[in-house]
């Protein structure tokens, strides 16, 4: 079979490209050379079709980075992104617009994720206009079935989105997204932002649709619970790279890399009895300058001298169960 | 609780605005003890934040702190004239943000902003308020505090500026701490460090400590007492163990259920039908009852708060079964 | 996308919520007013070299003429009725100031909107030509442009345009590189949508602001500078005399007593600019904080 998605070693480097005064200056030592982030550093995964794969880290660690990659927002700097099989280059620039549109995003921030200018209607339905999902004469009424099928009443299609609540907003965001009629979803920290109850509202749409549309879920979130509640799989990312991947089942209930670890301990748990904190020491680096061999060695708990110098590859230690930590060798 | 540090008694916070006076909060009442932690939870628009901002006296027009009593120490904050407010604010009662961008002024260094703080309550020289600071920052976790006195808040991490925050917040070891979401755009690891931070000073120094925040799990290890907030009241404050094992109101039970770690995997969430109704829009009697599945005709009345299994409840129909499941 | 009627009603009442800005509204409205009904409100066709009759020349304010009309503003060196040359001069200069400052922010938006949509080093260069067309003086260049030309009515508002849209340019330049941030353009480059449909439909309604503030703004500026140019003799041609070119025509009466011929004009020109600025600032002190928000 076929994944649905597959990532094959993709990097992605931001940097500010200098202006010919800049290179002369950086040339000749005047000036340093502007920073770069690593924002994904080889990065492989697999999504397959069908599967709901939860995308967890911190700040920094390249998971948006990541969905805008294989949402075809971003181009990567180096490796592929293969959908069913073939790269955008491998496929007629026909198929390869039909692929596009298959794979869409929905987004964190419901206040920027709108265009304020716009009416409801106007932004659920012009992309699909545009692509021929529906008719000029069918609009209103294909509109209107988008509208209910994200739970929201039609009625409100001619209103501008401030005139709404931020989980009404991200439904307007999600009905967006299918009226195009995507098979996979990649969800940015979708329900952050998002009051706990609305959060739920939201959680069990995705879900629902899920189940009605036989979609497939890239789900990025920083929030542990919602993705051990919502994926089928899980990969943990730190500062760009892939650390650890697994079943959900399996991540939570045995973790292998020590990142991993310190992060299941870290969340708060509704548990009245547990009162002590301990903490994982240290700032998160930045990924303009990241510690050399595994990125996470200045704050484990467990780091040898072959940790800072060399990075460690994501092993299969058990089935379909990766890591990238030299303690697994 | 005898002499409690700080006594709020039907606390009422009004705001004007084209529509007409908006009740924001309504009827709060709460008490605090010395070296003890309050959470106070509720989501966007129950009036958590400003009842913090209520307190310190931060309410500005066209807002106005209409009714109820804040006793603090025994002294009634709403009768103090603005300038005495002020000798207790950042010296007595202090406060911490969730955009530590409104503590730090982005332009001056951190010690030029701390010694200002020190020497705003107290006459002493400056190198010592310099070696207060430099120990404050020590105490709060920041590495080399000598060389970090130097520096902007831009040149600190979130977290970093959360602890200097937190470090200013306590420069003058206030009985009262109110801490505005303060670890919310933190992330889990960070928070984490926080929360140890403060759990360990609160503690050592006897500082009684509020807690705002939405997410009921941090309160769950933090604090001693909860008072949930629903559409600016408080609908169940008692123990915190007491609270979220047991709840009894439909909307701390709605609440908790909704958490993802309180379902089974893979299985739609329980969740509360509707949304949060506009502040100047409420339904008639209690602020719950479009949303609540226990709701009768009797909830046409807002409910007093009463006793109830070891708690205060605003509810006529109190969830009976027991912990959430 | 309709305007919508019951926002525009909203617009207007705040607006008039200043009572100066409602004497700039007013004064704007009469200003095109007059030069709209122009043939209806002159008493003479100042074109018209029949109509004109030398010996009418530089009679006072208040004098009859021999067609029947009153001199109401008294007559020039030609005896053109200046009322009726006023009110023909006041076409020229608004449908030069409007058409060129129009012109200049279509050309100046799309410029910088694309620029910032394109991004990288065409981005860089686009800006660069946008700064060099900024450091030149603008008079000195309106005039070398029209000197190279020749003088016709087109050749001023060509030569209008090309010293203004800079200004523009920098203006959405800068307005689309914080709106092209926000997620609705990811979510447009996700749903497919094209580069026209971005910059003219995502970007431009959420940059617009600013550059309608500066659009008010850059037609008194434009007025202005005709007037200039045409007072310094390389502007509009004297078939089609615009109030700059009228005030300069009455330049040399000025000592010999003879005031009218170029004072009136002035003082139209100054009452057109003065209402205009009078709107352009409310329409900043009402848009600009809305834009600030975001």
């Amino acid at each position: 079979m076929t994944p649905r998605v597959e990532i094959r070693h993709v990097s992605k480097r931001f940097n500010r490209t200098s202006g010919l005064v800049e290179r002369l200056a950086e040339r000749t030592g005047l000036k340093t050379p502007n920073p770069v982030v690593h924002a994904l550093d080889d990065v492989s995964l697999t999504v397959n079709n069908g599967e709901v794969v939860g995308i967890v880290g911190e700040s920094g660690c390249g998971k948006s980075t990541l969905g805008r990659v294989v949402a075809g927002i971003i181009e990567p700097t180096e490796g592929d992104v293969l959908y069913h099989g073939k790269t955008w280059q491998d496929m007629s620039p026909q198929q390869a617009g039909h692929a596009r549109l298959a794979v869409q995003m929905i987004f964190q921030d419901p206040s920027s994720s709108l265009n304020p200018r716009h009416r409801v209607d106007e932004i659920v339905g012009a992309a699909a206009l545009r692509h021929g999902k529906t008719t000029r004469t069918e609009l209103q009424t294909y509109v209107a079935g988008q509208m209910r099928r994200a739970g929201l009443d039609p009625v409100m299609s001619r209103r501008f989105p401030h005139q709404f609540s931020g989980g009404q907003r991200q439904r307007i965001g999600i009905a967006r997204a299918l009226a195009v009629q995507p098979d996979m979803l990649i969800c940015d920290e979708s329900v952050a932002s998002l009051d706990v109850s609305i959060q739920a509202q939201i959680l069990n749409l995705f879900l629902d649709l899920r189940r009605e549309l036989n979609l497939t879920y890239m789900f990025i979130s920083h929030d542990l619970a919602v993705v051990e509640h919502i994926s089928d799989r899980v990969a943990v990312m730190y500062l760009g790279r892939i650390v650890e991947e697994a079943a959900v089942a399996d991540l939570f209930a045995h973790p292998a890399h020590p990142y991993t670890r310190a992060l299941l301990q870290e969340i708060p748990r509704l548990d009245t009895t547990r009162r002590q904190y301990s903490t994982i020491s240290g700032e998160i680096p930045s990924p303009l300058a990241p510690p050399s061999g595994c990125h996470f060695h200045p704050r484990c708990p467990f780091a040898m001298p072959r940790c800072a110098a060399e990075r460690p590859k994501l092993r299969d230690i058990g089935t379909a169960h990766r890591a990238a930590c030299h303690l697994n060798d | 609780m005898s002499n409690p540090m700080l006594e709020v008694r039907n606390l009422r916070t009004e705001f004007g605005s084209e529509a007409g006076r908006v009740t924001v909060i309504n009827d709060v009442s709460f008490a605090l003890e010395r070296g003890k932690v309050l959470g106070l939870v509720g989501e966007s628009g129950s009036g958590k934040s400003v009842t913090g901002f209520s307190i310190m006296g931060l309410i500005d027009p066209p807002g106005e702190v209409t009714g109820g009593q804040i006793l603090f120490n025994g002294q009634d904050l709403r009768q103090l004239p603005e300038h005495r407010m002020r000798t207790l604010r950042g010296n007595r009662i202090a406060m911490i943000f969730q955009d530590p961008a409104m503590t730090l002024n982005p332009v001056l260094r951190i010690d030029t902003q701390m010694i200002e703080t020190i020497l705003a309550h107290e006459t002493v020289s400056k190198p010592v308020a310099r070696d207060r600071a430099r120990d404050a920052l020590g105490m709060v976790g920041i590495p080399s505090p000598e060389e970090r006195l130097h520096a902007y808040p831009h040149q600190f991490s979130g977290g970093m500026r959360q602890r200097v925050a937190i470090a200013i917040a306590l420069l003058h070891s206030p009985d009262l701490l109110i801490a505005d979401e303060p670890t919310t755009a933190l992330d889990v690891t960070i928070q984490a460090q926080i929360l140890a931070v403060v759990q360990r000073l609160a503690r050592e120094r006897g500082t009684g400590l509020i807690w705002i925040t939405h997410d009921l799990s941090v309160v769950a290890g933090l604090a001693d007492d909860v008072a949930v907030m629903y559409a600016g009241r408080i609908v169940e404050y008692g123990d915190v163990g007491t609270v979220i094992n047991q709840p009894r109101h439909p909307y701390t039970n709605g609440l908790i259920g909704s958490l993802p770690s309180n379902n089974q995997r893979g299985t739609r969430l329980r969740q509360i039908a509707g949304s949060t109704p506009a502040i100047a829009q409420l339904p008639q009697g209690c602020a719950f009852r479009p949303r609540c599945t226990q709701a009768s005709d009797a909830c046409l009345i807002m409910p007093p708060q009463t006793e109830y299994d070891g708690r205060l409840l605003r509810c006529f129909h109190p969830v009976t079964h027991g912990k959430a499941t | 996308m309709k305007p919508d009627l019951t926002s525009f009603v909203r617009f207007l009442r705040v607006y008039c919520r200043s009572p100066l800005a409602v004497c700039g509204l007013i004064g704007t409205v009469l200003v095109l007013a007059a030069a709209l009904f122009a043939p209806l409100l002159s008493p003479q066709n100042p074109y018209d070299l029949m109509q004109l009759d030398i010996m009418e020349s530089r009679l006072p304010p208040g004098e009859t003429a021999f067609a029947g009309f009153t001199f109401l503003l008294g007559s020039d060196g030609q005896g053109r009725d200046m009322l009726s040359a006023i009110l023909y001069g006041l076409r020229i200069s608004l449908i030069v100031g409007i058409g060129s400052a129009a012109l200049a922010f279509v050309f100046g938006t799309l410029f910088g909107l694309t620029a910032a949509y394109i991004g990288g080093r065409t981005e860089t260069v686009m800006m660069r030509l946008v700064d060099l067309q900024m450091s030149f003086p603008t008079i000195l260049s309106a005039l070398l442009i029209l000197a190279l030309m020749g003088k016709s009515v087109g050749n001023v508002v060509l030569a209008i345009v090309i010293v203004e849209w800079a200004t523009y340019a920098r203006t959405a330049r800068g307005a689309a590189l914080s709106e092209l941030r926000r997620e609705y353009v990811d979510a447009a480059r996700s749903l497919r949508m094209g580069h026209r449909n971005i910059i003219l439909r995502q970007l431009l309604p959420n940059c617009i602001s600013p550059l309608i503030v500066l659009l008010t703004m850059q037609i008194a500026r434009a007025i202005t500078l005709e007037a200039t140019l045409s007072f310094l003799g390389l502007g509009v041609p004297i078939t089609e005399p615009s109030l700059g070119l009228l005030i300069s025509n009455g330049f040399e009466l000025m000592l010999s007593g003879t005031y009218w011929v170029s004072l009136f004009p002035g003082i139209a020109l100054l009452v057109t600019i003065f209402s205009i600025n009078l709107v352009g600032d409310r329409m900043r002190q009402i848009l600009d904080p809305k834009a600030a928000q975001r």
